[in-house]
């Protein structure tokens, strides 16, 4: 294997220090710390020290030269593979380490400078071994702006972010800028909120600086609540000081001197990291009275949500911080006029404001040279689902639904979660308030006006990808049963609305519906969405509308024919044993819970149906197939 | 302050117990617009919200107690209920509701005895509950069990989770 002295890809512009060339990154985000990174990070520090070479777990420039620094990083993209390890410089990628494959990675690659095959990342497909981020697909195909360092650098050293440029950003808006020019800057880049409407930063952020002071308020939304979305979490445990400086860049914007960040508490190490990040900037002099010695101030605060999916709306979020209920409120005055305590308040996005760091870093002429004229830039998104490569991704706007799924998603998975062609469904992005798209929008490029043109939104970016043995009335039925527990209450078509809608969709799952049935369902959704004050309830009917629109026979089936044509949907299903495929190997006798299946050894056995509870445990257990839907 | 005579019946509350909530207060300094932070803080205290207490709380914020009720009821972080001793929260996202976590919250449930309305096992070992979205997508399905979580669960794993939670503590006591 030959050295090289070449920096990685991700840092190549930020000039990582020299010291740093030999460096062991384990990932610790949610997902890997899950599958036991910690131990592997442990064992790491101990194989390389029984080995007899010098180890820095510290940030140092100086000083240990030729030592092996390993660290901790955010995460590294490929979750399904999790735990992650990253070998500088040689950039290989390590996947599924154990504590046990330690040793052999310190002797063979450290040692030897060979690479362990073995725990290589191999394509679904080809099944051809990639040695590092820039051999996988998964990850050379996307473009990182926002997650650029999430995944590299040490999320809970302040001097690392320093040393790839951190900070710079903040110093010049608080040294070297207006506020005006500030606007007017992010107003250039035509940065466009994250979180899922989409709104112009820029014109969000004139509207509250114009607004008389002294006192004003900005808020970083946190409450990542859009269940199958986990990018804010991701960006706040591997890069949590570019959402700060992001927060502070805004602040100084519109002349406010406080920042909140409110955050999901169901979010443990993004709470602990970014808490750690206020403590450690407040330290540095960062955040306090005298921002970068320009006389300011700026105090920042974590608030901890306590779960309501409704409070990463605006006006809730506000009345949750005041320590009220998270009922939201008519719109105007927009918070920018009279937000929190009545004062001029503007809320952005975890992304929105880490890639207000890079824009006020780079210039707004970088920022646009990607994405497309009316959304530029990129955009990360949470792949999930019955696909290949799950994880985190981020794209320039425009991508193809089709590039995501196939290309860097690697394909749709069948339920053993093989690679399987033509088993994609559906994909549903932008989550409880979005909508579908199937194989007909493979060619559509994602950004916010061509998926508002199919019935779908951005969001918040959850792609959550379905293959054909997913029952898409079921996934409806799912978004339905979330927004109507998390529904405030305040307006009566979104609190009783969905709640009927709800009871609509259980009679199609379970054989009770009939032909008023969709009719009165799609009248009660057009009603609900024009009913409601805020956006939860004015989006809480798209899933259904969406799926209605591309599967409508799908929903038919179950109300006409009252069947599932996935099999799916318990209520709907006759379990039989196909005599001609049945071996008599009695397997499912013994798994099935209510004794509800009979018949001699090697002869054909038999399902009571007065019995059976349609568990599905003998379809699972039967190695022939031989378990089938009755007519 | 004079609030001793509104001090909650001792069976809700040991006499620690009590004094931390008054340490609690006291750190937030009776701000009513910090009572979100102070019902987490106390929670994390008792492990639910005890009535006793929220009352308690209401007078020491002078607000009345129908706003602290308010609030606890509003927030699913709340519980008003005492919690088993091991808190299972399995998650049904979106990726892992399509990832088949229902059977597994199925399993779960008729192994410990548990249904929608009953939550936590007689012995309060267990306590049973979904929760919208955990991060951890990439690995669906998965179940947080207190602080851990645990990635790819399938109906069998999640059974034989809880009984090696179960033995241990039987030979703890």
């Amino acid at each position: 294997m030959q050295a090289t002295t070449e920096l990685p890809a991700k840092s190549a512009a930020a000039g990582v220090p020299p010291s740093a060339a030999r460096r062991v990154i384990v990932c610790s985000g949610t997902g890997c710390k899950a599958n036991g990174s910690e131990q592997v990070y442990a064992a790491f520090t101990e194989a390389i020290a029984a080995a007899g070479l010098p180890v820095v777990t510290e940030f140092k420039h100086e000083g240990h030269e030729g030592a092996v620094r390993v660290t901790k990083s955010g995460c590294q993209g490929v979750c399904s593979q999790a735990p992650l390890v990253t070998l500088l410089p040689e950039k290989i990628l390590y996947m599924r380490v154990t504590p046990d494959d330690v040793a052999e990675i310190v002797r063979e690659t450290l040692g030897a400078g060979r690479v362990v095959e073995r725990l290589l990342y191999r394509t679904p497909v080809e099944d051809k071994a990639c040695r590092g981020p820039e051999q996988i697909p998964f990850l050379n195909r996307q473009t990182h702006v926002v997650l650029r360092d999430v995944g590299y650098l040490d999320p809970e050293n302040l001097k690392e972010y320093i040393s790839l440029g951190g900070y710079e950003a903040a110093r010049k808006a608080f040294t070297a800028m207006t506020p005006e020019q500030l606007c007017a800057e992010i107003s250039k880049s035509g940065l466009r909120g994250r979180g899922g409407g989409g709104f112009p930063t820029g014109r969000k952020w004139e509207a509250a600086r114009v607004q008389p002071g002294p006192k004003k308020y900005v808020i970083c939304n946190a409450d990542e609540g859009d269940p199958g979305a986990f990018m804010n979490c991701s960006v706040m445990e591997g890069n949590p000081h570019s959402v700060i400086e992001g927060l502070m860049i805004a602040a100084r914007a519109i002349g406010a001197d406080e920042a909140y960040v409110y955050i999901r508490a169901e979010y443990p190490l993004a709470v602990k990291r970014m808490r750690q990040a206020v403590t450690d900037a407040e330290n540095a002099g960062f955040l306090g009275d005298n921002v970068f010695g320009s006389g300011l101030r700026v105090h920042c605060e974590l608030k901890e949500g306590a779960g309501a999916f409704v409070c990463g709306e605006e006006t809730a979020m506000i009345a949750s911080i005041e320590g009220q209920r998270g009922m939201p409120r008519p719109k105007p005055p927009f918070p920018a006029q009279s937000g929190l305590w009545g004062k001029p308040t503007i809320i952005n996005n975890v992304e929105t404001l880490a890639q207000v760091t890079r824009i006020i870093r780079d210039g707004a002429d970088v920022f646009r040279r990607v994405g497309t004229a009316t959304a530029p830039g990129t955009k990360t998104f949470s792949l999930t689902g019955h696909v290949a490569n799950t994880g985190l991704i981020e794209v320039p706007f425009g991508t193809t639904l089709g590039e995501v799924v196939f290309n860097i998603g690697g394909g749709v998975t069948d339920d053993s979660g093989k690679v399987t062609k033509d088993c994609f469904k559906a994909v549903q992005i932008g989550g409880p308030s979005g909508g579908c798209l199937t194989k007909d929008h493979v060619n559509l490029p994602l950004d916010y006006d061509s998926l508002r043109g199919v019935g779908a939104m951005v969001g918040s970016g959850g792609l959550v990808v379905m293959n054909q043995r997913t029952c898409i009335v079921s996934i409806a039925r799912f978004f339905m049963d979330f927004t109507q527990r998390e529904s405030c209450g305040k307006c009566v078509l979104c609190r009783e609305g969905t709640k009927q809608m709800l009871v609509l969709l259980d009679n199609i799952l379970e054989g009770r519906a009939d032909e008023t049935t969709l009719p009165l369902l799609e009248k009660l959704a057009v009603a609900v969405q024009k009913g409601s004050l805020c956006g939860l309830g004015k989006t809480a009917p798209n899933p259904v509308l969406s799926t209605l629109r591309y599967f409508r026979a799908e929903y038919e089936a179950h109300i006409f024919a009252k069947k599932c044509p996935t099999g799916r949907c318990k209520a709907l299903v006759k379990w039989v044993i196909d005599e001609e495929k049945c071996k008599g190997c009695t397997a499912c006798v013994k798994v099935c819970p209510v004794n509800a299946i009979s018949g001699e050894k090697k002869k054909p056995h038999r399902i009571d149906s007065a019995k059976c509870i349609k568990c599905g445990e003998c379809v699972n257990t039967c190695k022939f197939a031989a378990v089938v839907q009755g007519a | 302050m004079e609030l001793t005579q509104s001090r909650p019946p001792a069976a809700a509350s040991g006499p620690d117990k009590f004094d931390s909530v008054c340490a609690i207060l006291e750190r937030y300094s009776y701000q009513p617009a910090k009572l979100i932070p102070i019902l987490q803080a106390v929670q994390n205290e008792y492990r639910y919200l005890p009535e006793g207490v929220m009352t308690y709380v209401a007078t020491a914020l002078k607000v009345p107690p129908a706003r602290v009720f308010g609030v606890a009821t509003f927030y699913t972080y709340f519980a008003l209920e005492p919690k088993g001793k091991h808190v299972l929260r399995l998650c049904d996202g979106t990726a892992c509701h399509v990832k088949q976590s229902i059977p597994i919250l199925e399993a779960l449930r008729r192994h410990l005895g548990l249904d929608e309305k009953n939550k936590t096992t007689p012995d309060m070992l267990f306590t049973l509950d979904t929760v919208a979205c955990l991060g951890a997508c990439g690995l669906a399905p998965v179940l947080m069990v207190d602080d851990v979580v645990h990635s790819r669960m399938t109906p069998a794993a999640a059974v034989k989770l809880v009984d090696k939670i179960r033995t241990r503590e039987q030979s703890a006591n």
